[in-house]
């Protein structure tokens, strides 16, 4: 076989990167190319997709593998050591030179770079870093960059990562110890739980240091991210909420992201053969909101799944916590706090802050509240206002089936 | 207002320089609150706009009294009127002085988020703020090499609003090194690496039309997209159709969404297996490993070979795979090495008839050599295919003990490669509460002569006497 083009590695390699399903660049420092310093690129807190794929998921970042070569055999993963797919291997400098070359005609925020473990976990680790140094150091780019760390290696490799990238990530990959010793034979919880707190640390230590020093060295602005697979293994929603919740808690997560295990080409015999549902990834993510921004604790949004654990798919968490605590409702849009009034199915922390501001000036009526929210429909048996009160609705029995989206158009989604 | 001179009804029309000229609808418009001129008798018109009849009116602002108080105006009003005005709303001024009249009145309006002046400006806002997004997204730059040689990089871009000046600031702030210039129907942008230059309006054909790197790009696009993921619906929404002829990806869009469910397929298929339950009884594990297919060995032209014992084994026992006599007789270990392995049971004490003993691989694969079946050893992947039909076994025997022979017998146990130096003699724990030995494959005793022989014999018997030793803990 004769030595491979760019572009065949570039197929193979962000091929293989696919199944990562972060692709994020917001919520770093600012920084731009403007004035003295020179280089080349900017970030300004908000990341920006610059296309979108069929699959529905934006391409913010040149998301690649160094390389598809692994000395692992994680069930899961297309990558692993006894999986048959066509291999391939970039250089540091191959894929610093590509990330310029995107990002020159703004195609790309930066590169979010990962790779399959070559030689040893310490090697792997050296090449990611060196592709960052070359960016930053000798093209003084300032654009995002996002590491994927490799839990095995020394420390001071993903400390050293952490200088250079805006993220850094530790895949938990499984949420369960069980799954993960099953599933990843290679890996090791307690190593990946150290490598975490380990950048933790670092980054509160950075943090700190910026308060007393102007020119203390940033770490990783963007904070720490992981990805979680769900499907793989027998656990339910509740066990995978419970693990972020632990995981955000504990290590000062800035996000976790959930993968629905698809078919891979070549899977494992260990695997599944049914590939979950992705409205069940779109239901955690959904739930990860409710924690992040509505103010659920992990136990309440727990306390949404059915009998076995796991999250309703035909409605929404918000919507399968108020029917099983109706008692909470109706509330009053003209009295209830923020904090009751995010407890609303259909009513979005937008819309809250909207209803908070306008009834300073005036009683709210359905009306009132119908401008400001997408679908009445959904919120008006959860509230009420000036001239409406739900009466029994909240007691009916078929407020479900009422409130669900129609059958069709979940095949739609679930397919 | 008996008594009062007829109030002034002088109409007012104010033309502006340029549409996203913010500053000179402020300078008007702070005039004409201060003498109290009510939106009704003003008209707005940009260049271009069509100064129809309503637009006339007297040029000349009025003149404010000298001690008219300076209008007020909250901060938010100010963000929000300043990206509002660059829409491309003919009546976005007339909205914009609406408002600042009213806030005189109700400083506090702007919160009450039910007003449908306050609502449109917010819409106008975030339909500008849309259009900025997707211009800092979608502008495409080319390479094309400018007189003296360097790299000079060019973009076409469409945007629905007057944002193109607003945003020179963006391109500046990421592309500070560069030489580049921004072509729209609106107005230009020409940055040097030091100064910015604006330009007249440009036209499609002004910029140039392709790049090499464009290959690579449409490379990364096609393969980055997973096909067992489709949601064509998400992707409109945000990337809808009216960029698709400024994006160089998006001419592959219709090809991947076709082609999609075929590559999802053939990830599934090469995926290659697709059981349906576990079978539930010994005869239907040894029906079915007849007709599997999920691995090139079953295409070989041989046998399934199924395990044997008692149901209830409290031992078993797990080989590697059948070979070439194996294979004939369709009965595990009866073969050469099968034979070893009985009589170091007799010399352990374990009679091999109350063991459970079966292969990690159910089916021989050899290379044949003239008329001969040279044994081949099964790969990593076709072990852990077959993995499925033995732990299928052992989910109905349920044995307290598993003893594993050989590295692929423990691989397709632990579903990974261990060193059998360094796993056996000890228990490994396994899910289900029994427990895994890992002892060195008969066959592997075979191979070997003389001392060598005599040392591997002798840890071989050491291996089966202390599984002897648990299974008689084990065993009530």
């Amino acid at each position: 076989m004769g030595a491979q083009t760019t572009i065949e590695k570039l197929e193979i390699l962000a091929d293989a990167a696919k199944y990562d399903a972060s692709c994020a660049s917001s919520g770093t420092s600012k920084r731009s190319s403007l004035g003295k310093g020179g280089g080349i690129g900017s970030t300004e807190g908000m990341g920006i997709c610059h296309a979108y794929a069929p699959d529905g998921r934006c391409i913010s970042l040149l998301k690649v593998l160094l390389t598809n070569h692994c000395i692992f055999d994680c069930h899961y993963c297309i990558n692993r050591k006894s999986s048959n797919v066509r291999r391939a291997r970039f250089t540091p400098q191959e894929v610093a030179d590509l990330t310029l070359s995107f990002y020159r005609r703004n195609y790309i925020e930066g590169l979010f770079l990962s790779s399959g473990i070559i030689k040893s976990s310490n090697h792997t680790m050296e090449q990611l870093v060196e592709t960052a140094r070359i960016l930053r150091e000798e093209h003084e780019f300032r654009g995002y960059i996002h590491l994927k760390t490799i839990p095995e290696a020394d420390p001071q490799l993903v400390h050293l990562a952490g200088l250079y990238a805006d993220r850094v990530s530790i895949n938990v990959e499984l949420p369960t110890d069980a799954g993960l010793t099953r599933l990843a034979p290679d890996k090791d919880a307690k190593q990946i739980e150290g490598a975490m707190k380990g950048v933790k640390a670092s980054i509160r230590q950075a943090k700190d240091e910026k308060k007393r020093f102007k020119h203390a060295p940033r770490f990783a602005p963007a904070g720490q991210s992981t990805q979680m697979i769900v499907g793989a293994d027998k656990a339910s929603d509740a066990d995978i909420v419970g693990k972020a919740s632990r995981l955000y808690d504990g290590f000062g997560l800035r996000r976790v992201y959930y993968s629905a295990f698809s078919p891979i080409p070549d899977a494992s015999a260990v695997l599944p053969l049914k590939r979950p549902p992705l409205i069940r990834e779109h239901r955690l993510y959904q739930s990860d909101w409710l924690m992040r921004f509505y103010g659920y604790r992990a136990s309440e949004v727990m306390q949404a799944t059915d009998d076995d654990g796991n999250l309703p798919l035909d409605i929404d968490p918000k919507l399968a916590w108020a029917l099983k605590f109706r008692g909470q409702f109706p509330l009053d849009v003209n009295r209830a706090s923020k904090e009751e009034l995010l407890r609303v199915p259909g009513l979005g922390v937008k819309a809250v802050g909207q209803i908070l501001a306008s009834r300073r000036h005036r009683t709210l009526r359905l009306d009132d509240v119908a401008k400001l929210t997408v679908s009445i429909a959904k919120v008006r048996p959860f509230i009420c206002t000036a001239d409406w009160r739900p009466l029994t609705l909240t007691d009916r029995a078929d407020l479900r089936a009422l409130l669900a989206p129609r059958q069709e158009q979940l095949e739609l989604f679930a397919a | 207002m008996a008594s009062a001179q007829p109030a002034d009804q002088t109409h007012y029309a104010v033309k502006l320089d340029a549409p996203d000229d913010f500053a000179a609808w402020r300078d008007a418009a702070r005039v004409l609150v201060q003498a109290g001129i009510a939106p009704d008798r003003v008209s707005w018109t940009e260049p271009g706009g069509s100064d129809d009849l309503f637009a006339e009116g007297a040029r000349a602002l009025p003149q404010p009294p000298a001690n008219a108080p300076t209008p007020r105006v909250n901060k938010r009003f100010l963000s929000l009127a300043k990206n509002a005005a660059l829409h491309s709303d003919p009546r976005r001024f007339a909205l914009l002085y609406r408002l600042l009249w009213r806030l005189q009145q109700n400083p506090r309006m702007m919160e009450d988020k039910a007003d449908d002046d306050v609502r449109r400006l917010t819409e106008l806002d975030k339909s500008v703020r849309r259009d900025s997004h997707k211009m800092h997204a979608f502008v495409r730059f080319r390479e094309v090499e400018d007189a003296a040689g360097e790299a000079h990089y060019v973009a076409w871009f469409e945007p629905d609003h007057h944002i193109v000046r607003a945003n020179a600031g963006f391109f500046m702030r990421r592309f500070a090194n560069m030489k580049w210039s921004i072509l729209t129907p609106r107005g230009s942008l020409h940055w040097d690496g030091e100064t910015m230059r604006e330009g007249p309006p440009a036209q499609r054909g002004d910029a140039p039309e392709g790049d090499p790197v464009e290959d690579l790009w449409r490379k990364y696009y096609a393969s980055i997209f997973n096909p067992a993921r489709l949601k064509v619906g998400a992707m409109l929404s945000e990337m809808p159709k009216k960029y698709w002829k400024n994006l160089p990806e998006a001419s592959l869009i219709p090809e991947l969404v076709a082609g999609a469910q075929t590559r999802e397929a053939q990830m599934v298929d090469a995926g290659g297996q697709n059981f349906a339950e576990r079978p539930d009884t010994l005869a239907a594990i040894d029906k079915a490993i007849h007709s599997c297919r999920n691995c090139p060995i079953g295409e070989m032209a041989n046998e399934a070979v199924m395990g044997e014992g008692p149901q209830d084994a409290a031992l078993m026992i797990v080989g590697e795979q059948p070979g070439d006599q194996e294979d004939r007789l369709g009965r595990p270990f009866v073969g050469p090495a099968g034979q070893l392995l009985d009589r170091h049971m007799e010399l352990a004490g374990i009679a091999r008839s109350t063991a459970y003993v079966t292969n990690a691989v159910k089916h021989f694969k050899f290379a044949q050599r003239g008329k001969r079946r040279i044994h081949q050893s099964p790969t990593a992947k076709e072990i852990d295919t077959c993995r499925w039909w033995m732990e299928s076994e052992r989910a109905i025997v349920k044995p307290k003990l598993v003893l594993a022979l050989g590295a692929s017998a423990a691989r397709a146990m632990l579903g990974k490669t261990v060193s059998i130096t360094k796993a056996r003699g000890e228990p490994i724990p396994l899910d289900d509460g029994s427990e895994l030995w890992i002892t060195a494959h008969p066959s592997y005793l075979l191979r070997l002569d003389g001392d060598a022989r005599l040392k591997q014999e002798k840890l071989f018997d050491a291996d089966l006497a202390a599984v002897q030793e648990r299974l008689q803990e084990l065993i009530p």
